[in-house]
């Protein structure tokens, strides 16, 4: 096994898990449940075809992708800080709409219950392992990024102290709901380029793209234990998996349906408690009396 | 605001009009200096529970104020209003001659209010400089935290008021009275001159408590307002100047400290003649002979693991005999949950043994341990206590309902039978078998639960906290409960933070530090003093 092509296949596999995990991270951190990364990621895949489709740059792509998660997170912020419903159902139902959403506007805008058309996207060239994405530079910095937002910045602090004692923030004039808002939109558009970057690297949108990705990033969230950091390694671990089933394959070795469940038996180890304690944010999931 | 709310108990009580024409005096109106607080005719509602009714409150500038009343008199409903954390259904609030009625929680905090929350309001897994600057960060290059500004701020702060703490700790490797002082720091660092402390003393130590007033005298000293809730009558006493009393969310009384007594105060709250101290009246009924050797409770090398791994309870061995009090003092957090808990077959046990009446219990389960003859008033009557929903009757039940049942299936005539002469007995208000127990005040659910740990057969009682967050009508009754069921020779193990109670109660009093017993003494030759001391660890004792 060549280790170049092991290194930088993982690495693009690993690209959309780092935003949608850097997402989940702080939406969670916040106190807000982050199952939607699934719904955020799709909606941000196809909202990003459509903009590249009709404009015919990937930037705009980039942005029209990023508005399309953050619609999809404001939507679910919506439910759930303002009408403090349950964050698992809602996230449940948002992952659903965005299903539906997408398929429904692939219909109508190109007249298919499969795929779009292809449209442009960043540096097509597989040899150079898609290194000339901006994309993929941006998704090995995020997890840093947001590190340093969390841990070094006045709103880091904030959505720290929301997810674990939103009382404490309120009783000094935190406003926890603005934190959330704000912690929920940001997931919605971190989530939403890692659909982004799926859909331009393979330079369509196809139904259901995303096909899982959001849960394996909330699986890494929590690998994590709600850490940035921490978080992208388990990406990037989960990514390695992954990669190693693809070039496997036809060797037999081990059937690939087992590799394919090492993110998820990983997550239910750390959560057992194996790997150190696995401490949710206090307040994550809770609704405000 | 759920404490408040369940006053509700009280509305309907035939008393109330009497004491409402005894205690609307008109209130000194003050003379020369602008009041720093003045509220007047506050009305709040949460649904049907009227938490204040027409409540008023008035803090002179440099003054410690205290604030009494029972549970869910509508004290901290009014101080939440102060601090802008609700706004009042009608009525203005004035501060230091400002209308600000209905003004927010930053509004409160950006004229000088601070208020310290009975439960903290602080965020364990952050240091005490962020929890000290959250909210109000200082940013340098724009965006960033400053860490190093925040801790010197913090030192500086500690310098000038004397509550020292490090500023890089995490709020959770803080002991209760630490933490107790980064709420007050966290106050004064948002700049606050007027100070609300709502049942500051309720987990600290006498030795802490002492450091608090002298913090708090310092303070006043200085020029700020501190206004004290509280339902500890020494501590009034001790500490203000001025007194209001809140009965039933009205304000029934506002007197000065100095033209007042203990027993003036508890009547004012209660509405009637209460006894403040226990006392032992009730002599152990006709049991000349001492009981046989092995009967009652027996613990012998007991050692329980806790969640980190670390012994929270080393090698205790004690006895409590029938017709005996054991009252086990002590700063909460050194084993007393954990013993109470491996007791009653809440918590594995690492080492050790159990006995009730000479018959070893250390492996048995809950149901197995009652049916040995123990009873157990949990210390935390929501989460172990009662199920909230359920009504008074079906609480009356919950771990007995084989005795009401008939082949398998609940006898609902036997049930309210025994609601009803449970309800009558206990003086559980309002007397309706079939409300749902959230509706009751907290002192009401405690006698719930005390009259069915009480009322089934058992000859060790294991009372834990049995009267925390009780009014202090309630709170005689229970004692009254306990005093009669070691009269029937009954063997009961006292746990309380309150060491006045403790020491009221019981036989013989240990207590706790460390997960050991700092020290046995019969509670004759115990004060609060002497046992202040083994709390905080600067005495170590004759048991080891």
């Amino acid at each position: 096994m060549n280790p170049i092509s092991f290194g930088t296949q993982m690495i693009r596999i690993a690209v959309p898990y780092l935003f949608a995990a850097s997402g989940g991270v702080v939406a969670e951190r916040a106190g807000i449940v982050s199952l939607t990364l699934e719904g955020f990621m799709l909606s941000g895949a196809f909202a990003a075809v459509l903009g590249t489709n009709y404009s015919g740059s990937p930037w705009v792509g980039v942005l029209c992708g990023i508005l399309g998660g953050l619609i999809f997170s404001l939507i679910h912020a919506v439910a759930t800080i303002r009408y403090r419903a349950d964050q698992v159902v809602v996230g449940v139902a948002i992952n659903l709409l965005a299903i539906g959403v997408t398929r429904f506007f692939l219909k109508l805008f190109f007249a298919s219950s499969s795929n779009s058309p292809r449209v442009a996207g960043f540096g097509g060239n597989i040899n150079a392992a898609g290194f000339d994405n901006p994309l993929l530079w941006l998704g090995l910095i995020v997890a840093p990024v947001m590190a340093f937002v969390i841990y070094k910045t006045p709103f880091g602090l904030r959505v720290r102290a929301v997810g674990e004692h939103p009382d404490a923030a309120e009783s000094v004039g935190v406003s926890v709901k603005r934190v959330r808002y704000a912690a929920v939109a940001l997931s919605g558009m971190l989530a939403a380029l890692g659909g982004v970057y799926l859909a331009l690297d393979q330079h369509q949108f196809t139904d259901q793209m995303t096909a899982g990705r959001g849960f394996i990033a909330i699986s890494a969230v929590i690998f994590g234990r709600w850490d940035p950091i921490r978080a992208a390694l388990a990406c990037l671990l989960f990514a390695a998996a992954e990669t190693l089933q693809i070039q496997l394959q036809g060797s037999h070795a081990i059937p690939s349906q087992f590799i394919e469940m090492i993110p998820y038996a990983l997550v239910i180890i750390a959560l057992a408690g194996v790997v150190g304690r696995a401490v949710p944010p206090a307040a994550l999931g809770k609704v405000e009396a | 605001m759920r404490e408040e709310g369940r006053g509700k108990g009280e509305e309907g009580e035939p008393g109330n009009q009497t004491v409402r024409a005894l205690s609307v005096p008109p209130f000194p109106l003050p003379s020369s200096p602008v009041p720093a607080i003045r509220m007047d005719g506050i009305d709040k509602s949460f649904g049907a529970i009227r938490a204040n009714r027409g409540a008023s409150l008035e803090v002179l500038p440099g003054e410690i104020h205290a604030l009494v009343g029972e549970n869910g008199a509508g004290k901290s409903t009014l101080m939440r209003i102060l601090g802008g954390l609700m706004k009042p259904d009608a009525g203005h609030v004035e501060v230091n001659g400002r209308d600000v009625t209905g003004w927010s929680t930053s509004e409160a905090i950006a004229a000088g209010i601070g208020i310290v929350h009975q439960h903290f309001m602080l965020v364990p897994t952050l240091s005490v400089a962020e929890n000290l600057v959250l909210g109000a960060e200082p940013k340098s290059r724009g965006i960033v935290l400053d860490y190093k500004r925040a801790a010197d701020d913090v030192r500086t702060l500690s310098n000038e008021t004397g509550l020292v703490i490090a500023p890089e700790r995490l709020i959770s490797d803080l002991s209760v009275g630490e933490a107790q002082r980064v709420e007050i720091l966290k106050v004064l660092f948002r700049g606050a001159r007027i100070l609300v402390l709502d049942e500051p003393t309720a987990v600290l130590s006498p030795p802490e408590v002492r450091e608090l007033w002298t913090v708090l005298r310092r303070l006043r000293d200085k020029g700020d307002t501190i206004v004290l809730i509280t339902h500890r009558l020494d501590e009034v006493v001790e500490i203000s100047s001025t007194i209001s009393v809140m009965r039933a969310g009205q304000t029934v009384a506002r007197v000065k400290t100095s033209e007042t007594t203990p027993g003036e105060i508890a009547r004012l709250m209660v509405g009637r003649e209460v006894s403040l101290s226990a006392g032992k009246r009730v002599q152990p009924s006709g049991r000349s002979a001492a009981p046989p050797p092995d009967q009652g409770l027996e613990v012998l090398n007991l050692s329980v693991m806790g969640s980190r791994g670390t012994r929270v309870i080393d090698n205790i061995s004690f006895s409590v005999k029938p017709g005996e009090i054991f009252g086990i003092a002590g700063v909460e957090g050194n084993g007393q949950t954990e013993l109470i808990e491996a007791l009653a077959g809440l918590r594995a046990i690492f080492a050790g043994e159990i006995l009730i009446d000479g018959t070893d219990i250390s492996r048995s389960s809950v149901a197995q341990r009652h049916d040995a003859g123990l009873s157990h008033i949990p210390e935390d009557r929501h989460r172990r206590g009662l199920i909230l929903e359920y009504t008074v009757a079906n609480n009356l039940i919950l771990g007995v309902q084989k005795d009401f049942s008939k082949r398998g299936i609940i006898d609902k005539t036997l049930v309210m039978e025994n609601a009803l002469r449970e309800i009558t007995s206990f003086d559980i208000r309002p007397p309706n078998a079939l409300l749902a127990a959230r509706a009751l005040s907290g002192g009401n659910q405690q006698k719930v639960v005390v009259a069915r740990e009480m009322g089934r057969t058992f000859s060790v009682l294991l009372a834990s906290q049995p009267t925390r967050g009780v009014d202090v009508g309630a709170i005689e009754f229970i004692h009254q409960q306990l005093l009669e069921a070691r009269a029937e020779g009954k063997a009961i193990l006292l746990v309380s933070a309150e060491l006045n109670e403790v020491l009221a109660l019981s036989d013989r009093v240990a207590v706790m530090y460390r997960g050991k017993f700092a020290v046995v003494m019969p509670s004759s030759e115990a004060s609060e003093e002497v046992l202040g001391e083994y709390m905080i660890g600067t005495k170590k004792g004759n048991a080891a």
